[in-house]
């Protein structure tokens, strides 16, 4: 028997867990899948309607003019100085929308690709990226309905004369990146727990609405902070809240931009996707027992 | 000897599963598990559990799908894996497709492994025909350069063509399997892993794809891994076999081999005979279903000798006028026939007994359930035993063995074709 043995084996399916075992070589491999991924997210959803691709433009045309309506006009909150609301609330809800779908979506891949993890194996890191990159997509037309805008704003109307985009705008694929990690690590850590408890996913029904509030999506932070000093401490440190902040600055010139609050987001996302990718890695082997 | 070329070996390959319902009493089991790894100790869990016996009682809340697994395959084999359900066959499919994880143990190869647990995996109903064989050939690990390189030949052995461009969901059930097992049919893994794919589809497309089987395992020198239920297509396909039972290898050797043995682990199961414990003084007593060698037996094959042995008393009111018949219903509870005969030719004393022999190759491979009715005609019905013992028929060979888990009728029989 041992003069037939060899050792060169490809790969050994065995119990032991690596702390983080990402296979490059094998993601690259499965790349085609992960683009038929998105493409399938990105066509079905909208298939047998009417307007089709056109309700990428309507629903967030709608939520901030509703949003403008409300906290704007009924509530009186301040935009900024020679910013209109529209705009203003645009950025913010187009930024929180990237995050929130990130996130909801990637926590559901476990339970959602149920079916197709439980009969193939492929890396199942694909499933929570494609998501990422078919919520870019979308992402990538509301900037398109966010610029169209802002040139109506300031070319055809003079009520954005003191919009002005900062030159730091250049950095903005930068904060898209640090967006997508946050709700996907977030995301991976609830997919992972949601495969035995389940009680995570009332949580980020409502969790996501009451984030929402305390991310300054529909007003600027110093007015938070105005208002409610004592509490600001809450807004602040929470990284979607810098990150929303900072596209306004990039975008508008409005809103606080500090170094120290962009570093610590920028490690909560990176801590939050590592720590994602670990719990991942870990569930991923199992999960079809437990779900 | 020849140099063996191991492509897959397993080594001791384990599985647990947990009973009962996941959720309670869960947390404290983890917090222990948790508990006792941080101190570097074994998982308390693994020392407990017990064999997966589906019908008996454990006290356990951990029972091992799988114990101990060893085998090899070696390149270009065709590995038959049978097993009674729950004998631990999915199971084990599950880890070698990487689905899920071994307990303990591990499994180790030298190529890709591509399973085809079931056909259509990640099918999206909204998207065309063509969409899908991209998305599912991707899905089962194929780049998108060499589903292009194959896609006309797919489509052409789906014979879908005229509906290629038009959503899955407008596809009739059966489209819907052709189009999958086209995809999986072009799949060009070094080890191919199967689980029962070839139950789908019309007879012609089984056909088909059975030819394909073939292909791929003799044609093209592929490694599969095979679970069936179908016997006929194991002793046809394989070239080795294993049995399973209660997650356990029982056997290993040539595939005609491993079915024979299979077949006949149904030996001295209590299904096969019947006692009646209260009997009256004219009534059944017992009764038996034997193979050739008298032996109980309750799985057989298509062309096997199955006898009923039937033990009675009577007296001398009785001795002229009563009868002994059986009836043999199917699955689907069906009357398949019915068979009698006047018990005085059989009747010693007080005593009786008779063996009747079922016509071989005939009964097509099914659960049958017999009835014993011992009578007298139109006058008297003395005892009425319903569905008291049963057999099994696997297929083995018959000439219908393309349609295993079609209901094409209760028998075969021999009709002149001119």
């Amino acid at each position: 028997m041992n003069s037939t043995e060899n050792t060169d084996w490809l790969y050994t399916i065995s119990p032991k867990k690596k702390l983080i075992d990402l296979n490059f070589k094998e993601i690259w491999r499965y790349r085609d899948l992960l683009f038929l991924f998105v493409k399938r997210d990105i066509i079905t959803v909208y298939k047998q309607t009417v307007l089709g691709p056109l309700w990428y433009l309507i629903q967030p045309l709608f939520t901030t003019l509703v949003f403008t309506l409300i906290f704007n006009n009924l509530a009186n909150i301040p935009a900024g100085d020679g910013i209109p609301a529209f705009l203003f609330n645009l950025a913010g809800l187009s930024c929180w929308n990237y995050f929130s779908t990130c996130f909801t979506g990637t926590s559901s891949t476990f339970k959602s690709n149920q079916g197709i993890f439980g009969k193939v194996y492929f890396p199942r890191v694909i499933a929570p990226m494609s998501v990422v990159i078919s919520n870019l997509v979308k992402f990538g037309i509301r900037l398109l309905v966010f610029i169209g805008f802002y040139i109506y704003f300031v070319f055809f109307t003079n009520k954005a004369a003191l919009a002005a985009p900062n030159i730091s705008v250049l950095l903005l694929p930068i904060l898209i990146c640090f967006m997508a990690l946050l709700g996907l690590g977030l995301g991976m850590i609830i997919s992972s727990l949601t495969t035995k408890y389940r009680d995570f996913t009332y949580l980020v029904g409502f969790g996501m609405q009451l984030l929402m509030y305390g991310s300054a999506v529909m007003y600027p932070l110093s007015y938070f902070k105005e208002k409610l000093p004592e509490y600001a401490w809450l807004i602040e440190y929470n990284p979607m809240t810098v990150f929303i902040e900072l596209f306004r600055y990039m975008t508008l010139g409005v809103g606080t931009f500090s170094l120290g609050y962009f570093l610590y987001a920028a490690v909560v996302s990176i801590g939050c996707f590592l720590f994602g990718l670990i719990v991942f890695n870990r569930t991923e082997k199992n999960f079809i027992d437990t779900v | 000897m020849a140099k063996k070329d191991i492509i897959l070996k397993a080594e001791n390959v384990s599985k647990q599963y947990r009973l009962g319902l996941v959720g309670t009493g869960t947390l404290s089991d983890d917090l222990k598990r948790w508990w006792y790894r941080i101190r570097g100790k074994e998982d308390p869990f693994l020392k407990i559990g017990e064999s997966n016996d589906r019908s008996t009682k454990g006290d356990s809340d951990y029972v091992w799908a799988l114990q101990d697994i060893n085998f090899e395959v070696q390149r270009g084999e065709v590995l038959g894996i049978i097993g009674k359900n729950g004998a631990g066959k999915s199971t084990l499919l599950k880890i070698l497709s990487k689905v899920t994880s071994p307990t303990t143990g591990e499994i180790k190869t030298k190529g890709r492994i591509a399973s085809l647990l079931e056909v259509g995996t990640g099918f999206h109903g909204e998207m065309t025909g063509r969409e899908n064989i991209y998305l599912n050939g991707a899905i089962l690990g194929m780049t998108k350069k060499e589903i292009a390189s194959k896609i006309d030949e797919i489509i052409d052995f789906s014979g879908c063509e005229r509906y290629i461009d038009t959503p899955v969901k407008r596809y009739s059930s059966g489209m819907t399997v052709r189009l999958a097992f086209a995809v999986a049919a072009f799949l060009e893994p070094e080890i191919l892993v199967i689980d029962e794919v070839l139950a789908v589809g019309d007879a012609e497309f089984q056909k088909k794809a059975i030819g394909k089987m073939q292909d791929i395992s003799k044609g093209e020198g592929r490694t599969v891994l095979f679970v069936s239920h179908n016997m006929a297509a194991v002793k046809s396909l394989c070239t080795r076999g294993v049995v399973l039972e209660h997650g356990k290898v029982v056997f290993e050797g040539t595939s005609e081999a491993s079915v024979d043995f299979y077949l006949s682990s149904g030996v001295t199961s209590n299904n096969s005979f019947y006692l009646n414990k209260s009997p009256k003084e004219v009534d059944v007593t017992e009764v038996r279903v034997i193979n050739e060698e008298n032996q109980l037996q309750n799985v057989y094959g298509f062309n096997q000798q199955i006898k009923i042995q039937i033990k009675f008393s009577s007296n001398a009111f009785y001795l002229n006028d009563a009868y002994i018949g059986f009836r043999l219903i199917d699955v689907k509870e069906r009357i398949v026939f019915s068979s009698e005969d006047r018990i005085v030719s059989y009747v010693n004393g007080d005593l009786g007994v008779v063996e009747i022999k079922l016509p071989k190759s005939t009964l097509v491979p099914n659960n049958y359930n017999l009835t014993i009715a011992y009578h007298v005609p139109n006058r008297e019905m003395i005892s009425l035993l319903e569905n008291i013992v049963n057999f099994n028929i696997e297929e083995t060979g018959s000439e219908m063995f393309k349609y295993v888990g079609k209901d094409y009728g209760c028998v075969i029989l021999p009709c002149r074709w001119d």
